[in-house]
């Protein structure tokens, strides 16, 4: 494992050099296993230091995100620049999965507007699409040319298995998060799997699945959150 | 570019604009009704452009909502582009701002912490049901093989996701899925 966090330093070191507009940071330094428990601890989290920061950072995550930019999006955000925890990025992310609207923009929006208002807001949000928007009408240009090739259309498809992949592995992640969760670990799993379920193999309408079992789950932490139960929760 | 006229990109904001309200779970849950107004009723786009639109989208880096663009400016060009990109995104990330600091302001509050502590293992589940979605919608097996292979890796090693996607273009590349 250890290879692959000097790899990936390495890499993300190379683009940065070579772009010298961004201010030489601890930002994107890769926590080492041994460490991986600080992630856990809210007290140890760091701050972007300015709405720059924020726009760089996102257009950074946006440029790595094919196929959707959640998975790169919580590898950023949670475990290289530590500005959220797990549990933090899970509750930011229930929030942008309720509310209309893209999620991962959401999660820019609300992420900014932690830190710097509506102003910080802007720059995450101005940040994840605008060369993202740009390249991709730069490819829409192109593909019209190369759609009937057989190994452009095969490669479009290896892609979005692997995006498909890295959306799932995310979740894998985010497993864990639930362990500080009011409600017991069997119940979580439940309402996990029953979710899983409902969406991906009964098709079942999106906005008909968070209703029911939203309610249902909200209800039952509400109880497990009484006063007298929820010591531990409470600060 | 079919040579859309101004009243056209205007009601194609309008009718963004109350997608963008609808799209729980992301731009790509409305894309049928997208389809429904601009390939059936405004004939704005073939279909073999409307699903180009998302194949673009999801091969290039970014939030997959750019498809949103791409079928814009497949109809209109640049206007066309603006005005269903600003349509989708407007009214929701209005919306997305007040109710974050509605709830940030109250995150003390007993029913705040009930719904991030209820929410959090279903949106969980809903990563799942996105990636078994967007992976069974292909047939054959390597196809899911690959997807469980990419799950894994993220999940458990460092490996850079970049090198995952270019790992997944070759293999496709290359007739092996």
């Amino acid at each position: 494992m250890n290879q692959y966090i000097e790899q990936e330093k390495a890499e993300i070191a190379e683009i940065f050099a070579s772009v010298s507009l961004f201010p030489r940071v601890q930002m994107f330094e890769v926590i080492a296993p041994s460490t991986k428990s600080m992630i856990e601890d809210p007290h140890l989290l760091a701050q972007p230091s300015s709405k720059k920061e924020l726009f760089v950072a996102f257009t950074f995550l946006a440029l790595q995100g094919f196929g959707g930019v959640l998975a790169v999006a919580q590898r950023v955000l949670c475990e290289q620049k530590r500005w959220l925890t797990r549990e933090q990025f899970v509750e930011v992310l229930a929030v942008a999965q309720v509310l209309p609207g893209p999620n991962v923009c959401n999660v820019a929006l609300m992420i900014g507007d932690r830190f710097f208002g509506w102003r910080g807001a802007f720059a995450a949000l101005a940040g994840m699409m605008a060369l993202p928007l740009v390249i991709v009408l730069m490819l829409t240009a192109l593909y019209v040319q190369y759609a009937a090739n057989p190994a452009v259309s095969g490669a479009l498809r290896g892609m979005g298995a692997v995006s498909a992949g890295m959306i799932a592995g995310t979740g894998l992640k985010l497993v864990a998060a639930v362990r500080s969760n009011p409600m017991p670990a069997p119940v979580c799993g439940a309402l996990l799997v029953l979710t899983f379920a409902a969406v991906a193999l009964l098709r079942w309408p999106l906005v008909w699945v968070i209703l029911a079992l939203g309610l249902v789950a909200c209800a039952y932490a509400w109880v497990r959150l009484r006063p007298d139960t929820a010591a531990p929760r409470r600060p | 570019m079919n040579g859309a006229m101004p009243v056209d990109l205007l009601a194609l904001f309008g009718h963004f604009l109350v997608l963008s309200l609808l799209s729980i779970g992301g731009a790509i849950t409305v894309a049928p009704d997208m389809h429904r107004v601009m390939v059936n009723q405004m004939g704005l786009l073939t279909d073999a452009q409307f699903n180009a639109s998302i194949a673009i989208a999801q091969a290039s880096p970014g939030p997959n909502v750019l498809f949103v663009a791409v079928m814009g400016y497949q109809a209109a060009g640049l206007a066309g582009a603006a005005a269903t990109l600003f349509g989708i995104m407007l009214p929701s990330t209005t919306l997305a701002l007040a109710a974050a600091r509605w709830g940030h302001a109250r995150r003390d509050w007993r029913a705040v912490q009930a719904f991030k502590a209820g929410m959090a293992p279903i949106v969980i589940g809903l990563l799942f049901a996105t990636g078994w979605i967007l992976s069974a919608q292909t047939p054959g097996w390597h196809h899911i093989l690959l997807t469980i292979a990419a799950a894994l890796l993220v999940w458990r090693t460092r490996v850079h996701l970049l090198l995952l996607v270019a790992a997944g273009a070759v293999v496709g590349g290359m007739g092996w899925i």
